[in-house]
C-alpha cells in the first residue's frame, strides 16, 4: 500500500515542490527526507487522509528547517518566514488537498524540453515524474548506474544554468511541445515493448500516459498514444512464445488482455468523437443519421494527428477478420501526415495482404532503408511469397546481419531454414 | 536571466534576396534592438576581414582570418534579458538568419560573482 503511494504520488508532490522552491535538487532532496519519513511513521501512524498534502507540507518544513541553517540560502528565499516552525504535521491532521495545486504538467514539460537531449529527457521523465530510482532507470537501459547517474545530474545543471523553465507552454507552441512530450513516452514504450525482458518499461510508459489523459484530457494526440499502447501492450502475452516473437496473424487471441483493448477502444472513440463534434450542428443532425455520424467519424480519423491514427491501426488488428484494405488506408494517411518512410513499409505488409505480394513489393522497392531491418525481413518475405527463393533467403541474410534482439534473431533463423 | 543569442549565418543568403526583401531583413535586426529586455550586441564585419591571434611561448602569431572553411560564420549577437530559456527562444526565433539557412545559439551568461 505504501510503496503504491510512494510510485503513485512521487511525481506529484515532486513537481509541487519544485514549484515552490524552483529548485530542481532542493526539492528532490526534500520530496526524498519527506518520503523516508513517511515510510517510517505511516506504518505505525497509518497512512494520513491527503498522502500527498502531507508529503508536500513536511517536505517542505524539513527543507526550510536545513535552509534556515544554511544562512547564506537563507537570506535568499524570503518565503522562508511564512511557514510554521513543526518538523511535520500528524498523519491524522486532515489536510486541503485542492490547496496543493497539481504541476506535474509542469514538471512532465521541462523534463521533455527539447534543449535537452532525447535520451536525457527520458531519463528525467522516468525518474521525476514516474518515481523510479537511478539504479531502475540505468538498468532499464542497460547502462552502468554511474552513467545514468551523470546523464540525469547533466540534465538537471542543464535546466538550471539554461534556465529550462517550469512552466506549460503557450498556446501556439504547445502543439509541438506536447509532441516532443509523447514521443519521449511512446521510446520509452517501445524499448520496453521490443523487449521481453524489459517488460516495465511498457508499463511504465503506460502509467505516464494515464497521467498526461487525466491532465490534458481535450488532446485527442495524448488520448491516442494511451489507446495506441494499450492496444498494443494487450497482446504482450501472445506475442512471445517463451523468447520466440510470435507474429500477429499467429497468436493465440484468447491470450489477449480484452479489458485493455476494450479500454483503449474507448479511448479511441472518444479521441475522435472530441474531433467530429467540434461542430455543433452537424452532432445535433448526426444523432438521427447514423450514416452522418459514420462520415463524421471518417473525416475526423483522416484529419486526426499520428497516434490517433496508429491506434486506430491497432485496433483493426484486434478484429478477427483483419480488414486489409482499410488498414492500408490508415497506413497511407499517416505516411502522409510523417512522410516517414517506415510507416510505407508497414502500408505495404498491408497491401501484400489485401492486393498481393506484387503490389506490395513494388511498394517496397521505392524504398530506400538499407540498414532498417525489417525493410529487409519485409522484402524477404514478399519475395518468399512470389517464389523467388533465392532473394528471399539473401534478404532474410541481411536482415538477420541486422537484428538486435535474441527472439527476432531465432525468428530469422526459423525462416531462412524453412526455404 | 541573461542569455548572448550568437548568430551564425550562411554566408550570401541575405544577398541572394531580392532588394526589398534585404531592406526588410536589415529593418528587422533593427527592431530587433529596440525589444524590451535587450541589454546590447554587435553586428560583425565580414569574416575576410578577420584576424585571429595566438600567443606562443611570448611571441604573438597574427594570421589572416579563420582557417577553417565553414558553412556558417559568426556574424554578431544580441544580449538579452529574458525569463527563461522558452522567451529567449521565441526572440532568437526573430532573428532573420535562424530562417536563412544559419542558425542562432543560445547561451546563458555568467552573472555574479
Amino acid at each position: 500500500m505504501i510503496e503504491k503511494v510512494f510510485r503513485d504520488e512521487w511525481g506529484r508532490v515532486l513537481a509541487s515542490l519544485i514549484g515552490y522552491f524552483g529548485d530542481f535538487d532542493l526539492a528532490e532532496d526534500a520530496a526524498a527526507e519527506a518520503f523516508a519519513i513517511a515510510a517510517q511513521r505511516w506504518p505505525s501512524d497509518g497512512v494520513p487522509d491527503s498522502p500527498v498534502a502531507w508529503l508536500v507540507t513536511t517536505a517542505r518544513r524539513r527543507a526550510i528547517d536545513r535552509l534556515r541553517r544554511d544562512r547564506v540560502l537563507a537570506a535568499k528565499l524570503r518565503l522562508l518566514a511564512a511557514e510554521p516552525d513543526t518538523a511535520e504535521p500528524d498523519t491524522r491532521d486532515s489536510m486541503d488537498t485542492t490547496a496543493i495545486p497539481d504541476e506535474r504538467l509542469e514538471l512532465i514539460f521541462m523534463c521533455c524540453h527539447p534543449a535537452l537531449a532525447v535520451e536525457a529527457q527520458v531519463a528525467l521523465t522516468l525518474r521525476a515524474v514516474g518515481g523510479l530510482s537511478t539504479e531502475e532507470i540505468a538498468r532499464a537501459f542497460l547502462v552502468p548506474p554511474e552513467t545514468m547517474k551523470r546523464r540525469l545530474t547533466r540534465a538537471k545543471a542543464k535546466i538550471k544554468v539554461a534556465g529550462i523553465p517550469f512552466s506549460v507552454p503557450s498556446d501556439p507552441r504547445l502543439p509541438e511541445r506536447l509532441g516532443a512530450v509523447l514521443a519521449v513516452v511512446y521510446l520509452i514504450f517501445n524499448e520496453g515493448y521490443g523487449d521481453p525482458d524489459r517488460p516495465g518499461l511498457a508499463a511504465e510508459a503506460i502509467r505516464l500516459g494515464r497521467v498526461l489523459a487525466v491532465l490534458l484530457p481535450a488532446q485527442p494526440e495524448v488520448l491516442g498514444l494511451l489507446a495506441l499502447m494499450l492496444l498494443h501492450d494487450s497482446r504482450r502475452d501472445a506475442r512471445f512464445d517463451g523468447q520466440d516473437l510470435v507474429l500477429l496473424p499467429d497468436q493465440d487471441r484468447s491470450r489477449w488482455d480484452w479489458r485493455q483493448i476494450a479500454e483503449g477502444r474507448a479511448l479511441l472513440d472518444r479521441a475522435l468523437l472530441d474531433r467530429a463534434l467540434l461542430d455543433r450542428a452537424l452532432l445535433d443532425r448526426a444523432l438521427l443519421d447514423r450514416a452522418l455520424l459514420d462520415r463524421a467519424l471518417d473525416d475526423a480519423r483522416a484529419a486526426s494527428g499520428p497516434y490517433v491514427i496508429q491506434a486506430a491501426i491497432a485496433s483493426l488488428q484486434a478484429e478477427e477478420q483483419l480488414d486489409w484494405p482499410q488498414i492500408a488506408v490508415l497506413y497511407g494517411q499517416l505516411a502522409d501526415r510523417t512522410g516517414s518512410p517506415v510507416v510505407r513499409l508497414n502500408r505495404a505488409v498491408a497491401v501484400a495482404e489485401a492486393e498481393g505480394p506484387a503490389a506490395a513489393l513494388a511498394i517496397v522497392d521505392q524504398l530506400d532503408l538499407p540498414d532498417y531491418q525489417y525493410w529487409h525481413s519485409t522484402r524477404a518475405e514478399l519475395l518468399r511469397r512470389l517464389g523467388r527463393r533465392a532473394e528471399s533467403r539473401a534478404a532474410y541474410q541481411r536482415a538477420l546481419d541486422l537484428a538486435r534482439t535474441g527472439p527476432e534473431r531465432r525468428f530469422l533463423q526459423r525462416r531462412i531454414a524453412e526455404i | 536571466m541573461q542569455y548572448a543569442l550568437l548568430i551564425y549565418s550562411r554566408p550570401g543568403a541575405t544577398e541572394a534576396l531580392g532588394d526589398d526583401e534585404q531592406e526588410a531583413v536589415h529593418r528587422q535586426y533593427l527592431e530587433l534592438r529596440e525589444l524590451p529586455g535587450m541589454l546590447g550586441g554587435a553586428a560583425l564585419h565580414p569574416v575576410e576581414t578577420a584576424t585571429t591571434v595566438r600567443v606562443l611561448d611570448d611571441a604573438v602569431l597574427i594570421t589572416d582570418g579563420p582557417f577553417a572553411d565553414t558553412k556558417e560564420i559568426f556574424a554578431g549577437f544580441y544580449l538579452v534579458e529574458a525569463d527563461d530559456l522558452d522567451q529567449a527562444t521565441e526572440i532568437a526565433a526573430r532573428i532573420p538568419a535562424a530562417r536563412l539557412g544559419g542558425s542562432v545559439e543560445i547561451r546563458p551568461v555568467v552573472t555574479g560573482p
